[in-house]
């Protein structure tokens, strides 16, 4: 597992407690999980992922990973509708592990982008896990 | 320091094909004597084209089997502390009463008068279970535990539904056996997760928090997934009723308990029983198991039929009225686990139930102290039948809860549970039950004492690890990614 000067962190991107990122501006926003998340969870192999068009509300749970070790749920960061989901992670998961700001699970249409604001940016995500 | 007596140790482990990679043409068993009745013609559409049989020597066969179980590891072969499973010795007698001709061949379509002994059986076990659980009226098909928490969650709705009432949502403690929230989502309800306190138990507060009008009620396993007793269980139990609610309690950690708590008395509505578990059938291979549902006297018009019941002297099946939730086995649910459990509770006796419940967390609690100063304790309280301990030291000299676990088959062991539950970083759950004596268990404690000690002089052995078994360490990920399910 890395070291804390070792994890990646996405400046632009907003992030949860639970370890999901999400990105700022235009119209439809991608969400993933952190380095710290991927890192932590180990090699995933399956990623479970909503229908397009189904709608979440902020914190709702919209779909699971599964790495050796665990099935984790996965929690939208903002509330809204499902506009794509990441097809390339059915049959390759490791995409996560290998480039987790890149690999976007999801593209959400959010229904009310102030619920950015509650999200805590790079510095602040930074410090929760230093603790 | 005296040095550790380790279990493990090699010895010649033979190779051995697949099945139909081995053999060769004409091998067979026996010979059957020539037919002296005249051959019939197959009609052609009945025929298809050659089938790729293998063809074995009754030697082969033997050979093939014995080799494939000295690969194996199971509680006959040492201790098997994989916690939150229950892995307990059980005793050849079980097997023996279980395979009694008269109940192992019995056809399941007899009727009532020609199956006495078993339908007595049932009988008996369903109220053995209930003296134990506390609650009165009991099903026994359920094929296993999460079987239960279905048809748990079936009397929750059916029973809802009776009082015109609608309710979504069930209450989930993290803490709570992994199945809990899928048999919930199954039957309709939507799972919302709850957080236990600092100390790894629920607390009262976030129970009132999240309880209303909408929640059907909550799933308790109890002891929970951290070994420890949900202290504050009558009174979560308290709330959930207020609001209209049922408390449903997962019993897979029943061996902690029996004889000693009355779930009845705790608020509990529906219970379910992992009777493979802690009422003695091997596991762990797949099954089949037996999860039978315990339910309360107010519940009980909603069970699966058919139950058996005692009219004077005669046993019969008992099936139902129009409340019940409907069949969730044919027939009479897996007999074999049944009867074992029956062998298992009628040769113990209460005491001995109670005392063997004593040992599991008098073991557990002894492994808990031991250990304590080498590895980091999850939650620092008394536990029941298994303890919880986190990779923070490990990770210091880069060392894995894997590496460990790896390391500990090289030793002689299966691994404990590891990397559940998911609240604990790193867990490592041991349950030791009550069925090893106290040298194994120090022997255990000595050689896990010896693994924390090489991972920090040499870590490279544990990252390696397993040296000593048949096949190194596999490539998990790739299985999972690319599982290969027929064979080559």
């Amino acid at each position: 597992m890395k070291e804390f000067d070792e994890l990646l962190f996405n400046e632009e991107f907003r992030y949860t407690e639970e370890h999901e990122w999400v990105s700022v501006g235009g119209a439809e926003l991608m969400v993933g999980i952190s380095d710290y998340a991927q890192d932590q969870l180990g090699d995933i192999v399956f990623v479970e992922m909503p229908e397009v068009g189904a709608t979440f509300a902020r914190g709702e749970q919209f779909g699971t990973l599964e790495s050796v070790k665990a099935v984790s749920e996965l929690y939208l960061p903002v509330g809204g509708e499902v506009v794509a989901v990441n097809e390339a992670l059915g049959d390759s998961p490791e995409l996560i592990n290998q480039d987790p700001y890149g690999a976007w699970i999801v593209k959400i249409r959010p229904s009310d982008t102030a619920e950015l604001e509650q999200l805590l940016n790079a510095e602040s995500y930074r410090s929760m896990l230093r603790g | 320091m005296s040095e550790v007596i380790i279990p493990g140790a090699s010895g010649i482990i033979q190779n051995e094909p697949l099945l139909w990679e081995k053999g060769g043409k004409g091998r067979r068993g026996m010979c059957v004597p020539g037919s002296d009745v005249p051959a019939a013609e197959l009609p052609a559409a009945l025929c298809r084209g050659e089938l790729d049989f293998p063809e074995l020597s009754e030697v082969d066969v033997v050979r093939h089997y014995t080799r494939l179980s000295q690969w194996n590891f199971g509680v006959d072969s040492g201790m098997y502390p994989l916690g939150s499973c229950t892995m307990k010795y059980n005793p050849k007698i079980n097997e023996k009463a279980a395979a009694t001709p008269a109940l192992a061949a019995a056809h399941p379509m007899l009727p009532d008068e020609l199956v006495q002994g078993s339908l007595q059986v049932m009988y008996e076990l369903q109220s053995y279970l209930a003296a134990i659980t506390g609650l009165p009226a009991v099903t026994l098909q359920p094929a296993a535990g999460a079987h239960g928490e279905l048809t748990g969650m079936l009397i929750f709705a059916a029973w809802h539904k009776s009082r015109n009432s609608r309710r979504t949502k069930i209450l989930i403690p993290d803490t709570a056996h992994g199945t809990n929230p899928a048999s919930a989502a199954l039957c309709g309800y939507k799972p919302v997760p709850i957080r236990s306190g600092p100390e790894g138990i629920l607390e009262v507060a976030a129970i009132e928090a999240a309880m209303d009008e909408e929640t059907a009620g909550i799933m308790i396993t109890n002891p929970n997934t951290l070994g420890l007793f949900e202290t504050r269980i009558r009174e979560i139990a308290a709330i959930v009723h207020a609001k209209g609610g049922l408390v449903y309690g997962d019993g897979a950690n029943m061996n902690a308990i029996m004889g000693i708590i009355d779930a009845r008395r705790c608020g509990v509505d529906v219970l379910h029983l992992n009777l493979h578990k802690t009422f003695s059938t091997p596991h762990g291979g797949g099954g089949p198991g037996a999860g039978p549902l315990c339910v309360s006297e107010e519940l009980a018009r909603f069970l699966p039929a058919p139950r058996a019941v005692r009219d004077g002297d005669l046993y019969r099946l008992d099936w139902g009225g129009s409340d019940s939730v409907g069949r969730v086995h044919a027939f009479h649910g897996n007999v074999s686990v049944l009867l074992r459990a029956y062998a298992y509770i009628r040769s113990m006796g209460a005491e001995n139930l109670k005392k063997a419940s004593q040992l599991a967390v008098l073991n557990a609690a002894y492994i808990k102290e031991r250990l304590r100063g080498t590895l980091p304790l999850a939650y620092d309280r008394p536990c029941m039948h298994e303890c919880v301990f986190s990779d923070a030291q490990l990770q210091e000299h880069k060392v894995t809860t894997l590496d460990v676990a790896k390391r500990l088959i090289d030793c002689g062991y299966h691994p404990p549970t590891i990397y559940f539950p998911l609240v604990v970083h790193g867990a490592i759950m041991i349950e030791p039950t009550e069925t090893e004596c106290k040298a194994d268990i120090d022997q255990f404690i000595a050689v896990l004492e010896q693994i924390v000690r090489e991972a920090a002089e040499n870590p490279e052995l544990l990252r390696q690890a397993p040296l000593r078994t048949k096949v190194r360490r596999l490539d998990e990920t790739l299985a999972a990614r690319q599982p290969c399910l027929c064979g080559s």
